[in-house]
């Protein structure tokens, strides 16, 4: 099958001088995954492992200091690389064929218009219909989400975060489109109305066939909505399975942390906890990025980073402990030096 | 009632808003009352959506914010009522905060190791750098910190978790007998999430210090706390020992809380949009 996207061999780095020195921070760090058609993806991982980066880099919402250094991003709607599009091109193919769900849906919608205006601005012009077909199409498909018309005559702030969130998501799947980024769409929610808005984005995206990457640090919203999960740390993507084989077997120490140290009602052992912290993304430790904190780190995980490799059908993992399949991956200088793509790395003035 | 550490009695707040000509009035707490007990140190679990009050009680209990009607007594004695500086310290030194987000609880231009030292000649009176070095250093040594980790640093050279840890260290400086742990762990990484809970769990254990936990999580709560209280727009529906209430909720809001919270378990159900219900 298709993916619905691919992305090989991503490098996105942050690039910043001061007085002259130059400081990098490998926030994506050669990450390769691919996006079935018809599937919500989840992606999970800790503040500063990267994610929002990824997401960034995927929408092609990149500014300086943040610079593509290596790798492709390709949707299935698309015949080339997202970054090789125009600005304009590109936004003709936001929204309409790619679109995206915020935290803040406050963010989202005008403060100061009503909700129609918010729909006009995003997606009429992709629609090409009359104003007057394309709120009747509206209307259709906020019925289809069980919001009501009068939605639409409303403020913003008339509405309660769970009201917002919904209407957020009717505005981000009006054009129907093939693909939907989700950037942690509930977490600003309460516990009641999270599951209703999670119900919600899952009936949309199968009503629509479209594929989705779902981004949370929360583990049991994973659970609950994704396929497969793609579990970050540091800016590399440690673990990647279907989100049951993850809570049943977890591979890498880190993901099998997460699981573990989870509490549940009705379930009283002691948790442990992972000790240090996360890693400073300008200053990386050196080979597996998880070795400081990792309980079964051995001498070859200090020097070089593993290869992500699939152990079983759809379970890659990037962990020498987890099977003696997994190789160390090329050396990061070589590999770069090897790339003939890689444009020269030019800093912002 | 003098073997009550905290009591609070028929607490109301009202906040009113509008002009002159369209006055409303919102209660956010509404006659809410609650004891803990003196000798038996506890984590009270006070568990509620956002707007249902519990951060405004958490300000009333910490004498922060008057309350429009009832009384809060700590040992016995109502310190709203009391005026003047050694009072307020004297309360102050017992009551301890910790916020919920560390980085916005530190001043970013300033040194965290200031805030130990202020506590220490604030609460306990402390003078000299050498005494307020080694009190400090006792309190962070509690939360598993030492004063080499923390010293001169700048709050953004601390990861969030550490961050956490230094502000509980801080509470700590004065020996509390209780501290109010508003969403404490809410911006906190997965990772670093537990060791945080753990913490809570042995102050109470070890140091004896009652800990009012306010939270969203059902799941945390259940975890560490002896008894939880469950608010809903300002009135307390449910409240009782934590296992029994979260187990067999009773009230049909508690009941919902319940169910709204997500499970590990629903990861081996067929994903159709139907599971979330």
């Amino acid at each position: 099958m298709e993916a619905a996207l691919s992305v090989e061999n991503l490098r996105a780095y942050y690039l910043t001088r001061y007085f002259g020195v130059v400081r990098e921070v490998r926030a994506v760090d050669d990450i390769s995954l691919e996006v079935k058609r018809n599937e919500i993806y989840g992606l999970a991982g800790e503040s500063s492992s990267g994610k929002t980066t990824f997401i960034k880099t995927i929408a092609a919402a990149i500014r300086p200091p943040l610079k593509v250094v290596s790798g492709s991003v390709k949707y299935s709607f698309l015949d080339r690389d997202i970054y090789g599009l125009s600005p304009k091109a590109l936004s003709a193919v936001r929204w309409k064929h790619l679109s995206y769900i915020t935290q803040g849906s406050m963010n989202v919608l005008n403060p100061i218009r009503r909700v129609r205006q918010s729909f006009i601005d995003f997606a009429l012009r992709h629609t090409r219909l009359s104003k007057r077909d394309f709120f009747d199409t509206v209307e259709s498909h906020l019925a289809r989400m069980q919001l009501e018309p009068t939605v639409l005559s409303a403020y913003p702030h008339e509405l309660s975060g769970g009201m917002r969130q919904r209407v957020a998501i009717a505005l981000a799947t009006i054009c129907r489109p093939e693909f939907i980024i989700a950037d942690e769409p509930t977490t600003a929610l309460d516990v009641v109305v999270q599951k209703s808005v999670l119900r919600m984005i899952r009936e949309a995206q199968q009503q629509l066939g479209s594929s989705m990457i779902f981004v949370t640090h929360d583990l049991t919203v994973h659970a609950n909505i994704a396929d497969r999960l793609g579990i970050m740390y540091a800016g590399r993507l440690v673990e990647e399975a279907p989100t049951t084989e993850i809570f049943h077997n977890p591979m890498h120490p880190y993901a099998a942390h997460l699981v573990a140290s989870l509490p549940r009602i009705g379930d009283l052992r002691p948790r442990k906890a992972l000790s240090g912290a996360p890693p400073n993304l300008a200053d990386p430790p050196s080979g597996c990025r998880f070795h400081p904190r990792c309980p079964l780190a051995m001498d070859i995980c200090r020097r070089v980073h593993p290869a992500l490799t699939t152990l079983a059908a759809n379970h890659r993992v990037a962990c020498y402990a987890a099977s003696p399949l997994v190789k160390p991956s090329a050396e990061l200088a070589s590999e770069l030096a090897a790339s003939p793509d890689r444009e020269p790395i030019k800093l912002p003035q | 009632m003098s073997s009550d550490l905290l009591t609070v009695d028929q607490i109301t707040k009202v906040y009113s808003t509008g002009g002159m000509l369209s006055r409303s009035a919102v209660a956010a707490v509404e006659k809410v009352s609650f004891s803990l007990h003196a000798g038996r140190p506890e984590i009270f679990a006070i568990i509620g959506e956002s707007g249902s009050g519990k951060t405004t009680l958490a300000r009333i209990i910490l004498n922060m914010l008057a309350p429009t009607s009832g009384t809060i007594t700590f040992r016995g004695t109502d310190f709203s009522k009391m005026h003047g500086r050694r009072r307020r310290l004297e309360f102050m030194r017992q009551v301890q905060p910790i916020f919920q987000n560390p980085f916005e609880a530190f001043n970013p231009l300033k040194r965290v190791d200031r805030y130990l030292f202020a506590s220490a000649s604030r609460f306990v009176g402390l003078r000299g750098r050498d005494a307020r070095e080694a009190i400090a250093d006792r309190a962070l040594k509690q939360v598993g910190l030492s004063f080499a980790e923390v010293k001169g640093r700048f709050p953004h050279e601390l990861s969030g978790g550490q961050l956490q840890r230094t502000a509980i260290a801080r509470a700590l400086v004065s020996s509390p007998a209780l501290i109010i742990a508003d969403e404490p762990v809410s911006m906190v990484d997965a990772s670093l999430r537990m060791s945080i809970v753990n913490l809570f769990k042995s102050l109470r254990d070890e140091l004896k210090v009652s800990i009012i936990y306010i939270t969203h999580d059902l799941a945390t709560a259940y975890y560490i706390s002896d008894r939880v209280m469950i608010m809903q727009k300002g009135k307390v529906v449910e409240t009782g020992p934590a296992r029994d209430v979260l187990s067999n909720p009773r009230h049909p809001y508690t009941v919902l809380l319940r169910e709204s919270v997500l499970s590990l378990d629903d990861a081996d159900r067929p994903l159709d949009g139907k599971n979330l219900k």
